[in-house]
């Protein structure tokens, strides 16, 4: 008897902490948010409820194209993520010799503990039209004058996928890791072509890598802010800007609550699509590793 | 012969090539960033004009390195402990989570996971604005029915390590919860068998077994913490921490070389500091 009842209080005691968390920071300032979206400014200090924070959204052009285009803009940059980083994954998973593997992955994770930051200033001091490589094509002749390369939609792309490539890379190196090659040697001798054998092998033993990097992938980009802002410019149109630009510089509130729900509730739409779709679920992708 | 690899010799020298451009790609701004902390110049920008330190140590305008710029320093000091502290919650709370869902049965457990893996699905400056809405709800409701100043509620040093807080856990919880899975629960039981407490087997069998991924969380929270800007940025106050107090130079006064001489500084910074948690890592006697 006694004995239970210990076991009871200590599960108490352990589930506290995690209940406070996830009701205080997360439930409640997710309500919270909503509550306010749902608030329409009639006067000073006066509310009513209703949509009209919502349908002000949709009849206004610049909110939703700004929207669609990050929702498209972050659709790309997992796209290429994926396919820039699948090669590299495979590199480090399964060609490269042992003693290397350890240090490519290293590497690899070097410009995660480096700050969004300091990534895009670097960027900017590359691409800019004082910068390193108008300089080198400059000097090298290829070009008379200096040449801006910043604050357009590739570079901001390129940007991008710089700074979430590792996330995609992370998971797909520990799916990768755990195939044996004796797969692949099955698949050839049984006739398949290297392409049979990847699409049929490889690729479906490495999704619950390619999902779990795809939403972490695909979240950070629709949820980035300075390097679109840094590499983008005045012309950037992200949407998480938006969002700032109602909280902090507009103070206002209502406006900048709807359009985090509709964030929030466009990248949850996505990532159950995915999960979905692919018939994986949340805690076997992103929390494997 | 490895059969993963490309057969024939020119599509492994292709593939090879294009591995060495991508670490280019992943090192190219680091460099770009890294090396005109050293030029004697007041542009980061070519042509070279030589080697200085005057952007980490001087004292003198133009050039006032940044060991010299109180805003600066104030700002790094203000990451340095905001990290700490976050980082010690994050992983008081990531224990408890760890084996709440390592070592516990109780109604809901996987649902209750999945709740627990959600923050790190939520974009970062959603967490800052919805923390920021509740915190002010709140304290305008405390100041509304009793009267009272909730200062700590209002932007600032606390929201920041609160709104850290919030999805870090997740992080340190994924951490120490991986290493409790490896660990052997009949040492436990032998411990017990051998007549010791409840108590004195978490403190002498189960805690050091953990405490490379407390350490390793530990830094990792600390890191992430440290170059956060989405989630800080809604929530930051006077006490700005040094990313923010970057970008608001990047911005009011432009590129300068004392942000290359801060961003060297940091690489070099947290590169040792994510050196030391692979070194603890790896460096354990019990398998």
């Amino acid at each position: 008897m006694l004995r239970s009842d210990t076991g009871k209080l200590s599960l108490i005691l352990l589930m506290t902490p995690f209940v406070l968390w996830i009701v205080l920071l997360i439930l409640l300032p997710q309500l919270g948010i909503t509550f306010v979206s749902l608030r329409e400014k009639i006067g000073p200090r006066q509310y009513e409820f209703g949509f009209g924070n919502y349908i002000a959204f949709i009849q206004e052009p610049i909110y939703w194209n700004t929207l669609l285009r990050t929702a498209w803009m972050s659709i790309l940059v997992t796209v290429m993520s994926l396919l820039v980083g699948f090669p590299i994954a495979f590199y480090i998973a399964k060609i490269a010799q042992r003693r290397s593997r350890a240090g490519l992955f290293l590497l690899c994770l070097i410009p995660l503990w480096v700050s969004d930051l300091v990534r895009a200033f670097g960027w900017i001091v590359l691409l800019r039209e004082t910068g390193l490589i108008s300089g080198a094509l400059q000097y090298v002749g290829l070009v008379n004058g200096p040449v801006e390369m910043l604050y357009n939609d590739v570079t901001v792309v390129i940007g991008l996928v710089y700074t979430v490539v590792l996330f995609m890379i992370v998971p797909l190196v520990s799916t990768l890791d755990g195939m044996d090659n004796s797969m692949l040697e099955a698949g050839y001798n049984l006739g398949g072509s290297r392409l049979t054998v990847f699409r049929r092998i490889i690729v479906p033993y490495a999704m619950p890598g390619i999902v779990s990097g795809c939403i972490i992938v695909f979240m950070l980009t629709a949820g980035s802010y300075l390097t679109p802002i840094l590499l983008g410019g005045k012309n950037s149109m992200w949407f998480t800007e938006q969002i700032y630009d109602q909280f902090i510089t507009r103070y206002n509130w209502e406006a900048g609550a709807t359009f985090g729900v509709l964030l929030l509730g466009f990248t949850s739409m996505v990532i159950w699509l995915g999960l979905k779709l692919t018939g994986q679920n949340l805690a076997s992708t992103v929390a494997k590793d | 012969m490895n059969v993963a690899a490309p057969q024939s010799a020119l599509l492994r020298t292709v593939y090879v090539l294009y591995v060495v451009c991508f670490f280019a790609y992943l090192a190219a701004p680091l460099v770009a960033a890294g090396m005109f902390a050293f030029n004697d110049s007041t542009v980061p920008s070519l042509p070279w004009r030589g080697f200085t330190l005057g952007w980490f140590f001087g004292d003198t305008d133009p050039v006032i390195g940044m060991f010299h710029d109180r805003r600066l320093l104030r700002g790094l000091t203000n990451s340095l402990y905001i990290g700490v502290i976050v980082s010690a919650l994050s992983v008081a709370a990531g224990t408890c989570n760890a084996f709440l869902f390592e070592r516990r049965q109780f109604p809901f457990k996987n649902a209750l996971y999945i709740l627990m893996i959600i923050p790190l699905v939520i974009p970062g400056v959603i967490l800052g604005i919805s923390i920021l809405v509740f915190a002010s709800m709140v304290a305008n409701n405390a100041d509304r029915a009793f009267g009272l100043d909730l200062s700590a509620l209002r932007p600032g040093t606390f929201l920041v390590v609160l709104g850290q807080f919030s999805f870090l856990t997740t992080i340190t919880s994924l951490v120490i919860q991986a290493r409790l899975k490896k660990f052997d629960v009949s040492l436990e039981e032998a411990a017990l068998n051998l007549g010791a407490s409840r108590l004195k087997v978490l403190a002498t069998v189960t805690m050091p077994y953990l405490m490379p991924a407390l350490f390793s969380a530990f830094v990792v929270a600390f890191l992430v913490s440290f170059e956060n800007f989405n989630t800080t940025l809604m929530l930051v106050g006077s006490d700005a921490p040094l990313t923010i107090t970057m970008y608001d130079r990047m911005v009011k006064v432009g590129s300068t070389p004392v942000l290359n001489a801060v961003s060297f500084f940091l690489m070099v910074g947290s590169g040792l500091l994510a050196l030391l948690s692979v070194v603890v890592q790896r460096d354990r006697p019990s398998d």
